[in-house]
């Protein structure tokens, strides 16, 4: 397989551009491997490149039951943050900012990671400290963070309304400079040719309906296109995990699935540079290099699988979009989209060994999934590779709902809508 | 997405609070702490028919039972419940129209 250099792409513009090759194989499922990954999403196909590269695991595959790109990877607002408040969530995720800035060399496929910057804009005093008190948590545990007063944040985002007549009036705002966007199809694409490259196997449209269990241990599973055995099978399906484990006879899991939805405007000349979200109610917004304004907000706030949400969120959103950006209010949504999210009962993620023996579970990633695409895969091929989790993982497990070591960002308590 | 409320007829979903999962039972204030972390956070997630409540919030206040499915928004019926489950124009349930 080609790598992608300015050499080969100027060898191929020699022959019009007719000598590509697929990025990756389709591969036919064997009858049995060293790791069967359930899902083949960002993180399911990052988990397969890190356990074949930094663990040596030689055969792998990951199944999956539609087509690479076609479930949450594809489905959010593309943005990469490590602003937290826990130091168990900003140590994860700011490994995973270290990772997305070396991605594209990494994967040899340009993920278009934008370090832009992300702006959370507070309202009043109090949201201030509360800005000032997680910027100060960021910088102990290694992440960056800078407040910004109002002047510096009408320098940075011009067309914000900074009035005192505003909707919701702007104090200041708490950067993370290191904070951007990164080309969301990439990533899945870019994961999936390097695994391939390693020699992982990745099916796709191969439906996993149960798992082969044998002594209270899992061993396998059972797919649309056949049995596939395996002494470690790894789940990493978003909002479909309830459903997924349930032949396993797993129940009750700390997880309820939600549609999330984004929204793209008709394209714009350069407007937006950075990622910018309000402190009220709920709105993130940027700008893709195409020139859409891609924005999202709340969950629609109730159960759901449908991978669509419906009118009164984005009345919601785009209230909120209108209020910061007066300019933007003749500005025509051409996409929207949703996707189902595992939203955990704390509103942190899970990456853990189990529920069950040869089972490895990595769920429950709220609105948090696309950022931690890299760390997730990273953690959790580890977790597999050594059956224990790493340090930075170990937070996260499926047993914290009974012991009560919760991880509960915005102590919202155990209500998935809230997070 | 319409819910029927039995009270004030179909409306928007807007005017609506969610209550999440009815399945969920309470357990007695001695039950044990295993009894109280699953009805506290085990969920059953279902794609398909869930119960759950909902309150209409920007309408009459009750607090409704609904059966939805949760892949389509179909919605089967709703009834009241609480202290008002046996009022209700039309009595106690409503058929999705």
């Amino acid at each position: 397989m080609t790598r992608y250099s300015a050499f080969s792409l100027l060898r191929h513009a020699l022959t019009g551009h007719r000598g590509w090759g697929p990025a990756w194989r389709k591969a036919e499922p064997a009858s049995s491997y060293d790791a069967v990954i359930v899902g083949g999403g960002g993180h399911g196909l990052a988990t397969a490149y890190y356990l074949a590269k930094e663990h040596g695991l030689a055969r792998i595959a990951v199944l999956e039951r539609g087509w690479l790109g076609g479930g949450n990877v594809g489905r959010n607002t593309t943005i990469v943050r490590s602003n937290y408040l826990l130091p168990a969530n900003i140590r994860f995720y700011e490994m995973g900012m270290k990772l997305w800035e070396g991605l594209s060399q990494e994967l040899n496929f340009n993920v278009m990671f934008s370090q832009r910057g992300v702006l959370n804009l507070a309202h009043s005093p109090a949201q201030l400290d509360a800005f000032a008190r997680r910027g100060n948590a960021m910088l102990l545990d290694g992440a960056d963070a800078v407040m910004l007063d109002r002047h510096q944040v009408a320098e940075m985002v011009p067309g914000l309304d900074l009035s005192e007549a505003a909707r919701f009036p702007i104090l200041g705002g708490l950067l993370q400079p290191r904070g951007g966007t990164a080309r969301h199809d990439a990533v899945a694409w870019g994961y999936a040719r390097a695994a391939d490259r390693l020699g992982v196997d990745i099916v796709e449209n191969c439906e996993v309906t149960g798992f082969l269990e044998e002594a209270g241990r899992i061993c396998g599973v059972r797919t649309a296109r056949g049995e596939i055995r395996a002494p470690k099978v790894a789940v990493s399906v978003a909002g479909s995990t309830s459903e997924v484990l349930r032949p396993a006879g797993i129940e009750g899991l700390p997880i309820e699935s939600h549609v999330m939805q984004a929204f793209v405007t008709e394209p714009l000349k350069p407007l937006l540079d950075t990622v910018v979200t309000l402190g009220v109610g709920h709105l993130y917004v940027s700008q893709s290099d195409k020139g859409g304004l891609v924005f999202g907000g709340d969950l629609d706030g109730y159960n759901s699988y449908a991978q669509r949400g419906g009118l009164p969120l984005f009345e919601d959103v785009a209230g909120l979009a209108v209020a910061a950006f007066p300019a933007l209010s003749r500005l025509r949504v051409v996409r929207n989209w949703g996707g189902v999210v595992d939203m955990s009962m704390d509103g942190s993620p899970i990456i853990c060994t189990g529920p069950k023996p040869g089972l490895y579970l990595n769920a429950g990633w709220n609105y948090g999934g696309f950022k931690a695409t890299p760390a997730a895969g990273w953690c959790f091929a580890w977790t597999i590779a050594k059956d224990e989790p790493h340090p930075l993982n170990a937070a996260f497990t499926l047993d914290r709902f009974a012991t009560g070591r919760l991880l509960d960002e915005k102590g919202a308590g155990p209500v998935p809508r809230l997070h | 997405m319409r819910i029927p409320c039995p009270v004030c007829g179909a409306r928007s979903v807007g005017e609506f609070t969610y209550g999440g999962d009815a399945g969920v039972v309470r357990p007695d204030l001695e039950a044990s702490a295993e009894a109280w972390q699953a009805a506290v956070y085990a969920r059953d997630n279902p794609r398909g028919a869930h119960r759950e409540y909902w309150q209409h919030s920007g309408g009459c206040r009750a607090w409704l039972l609904l059966e939805r499915d949760t892949l389509t928004h179909a919605i089967a019926g709703a009834r009241l419940v609480g202290p008002w489950s046996g009022c209700g124009a039309g009595g106690a349930e409503e058929k999705a129209s």
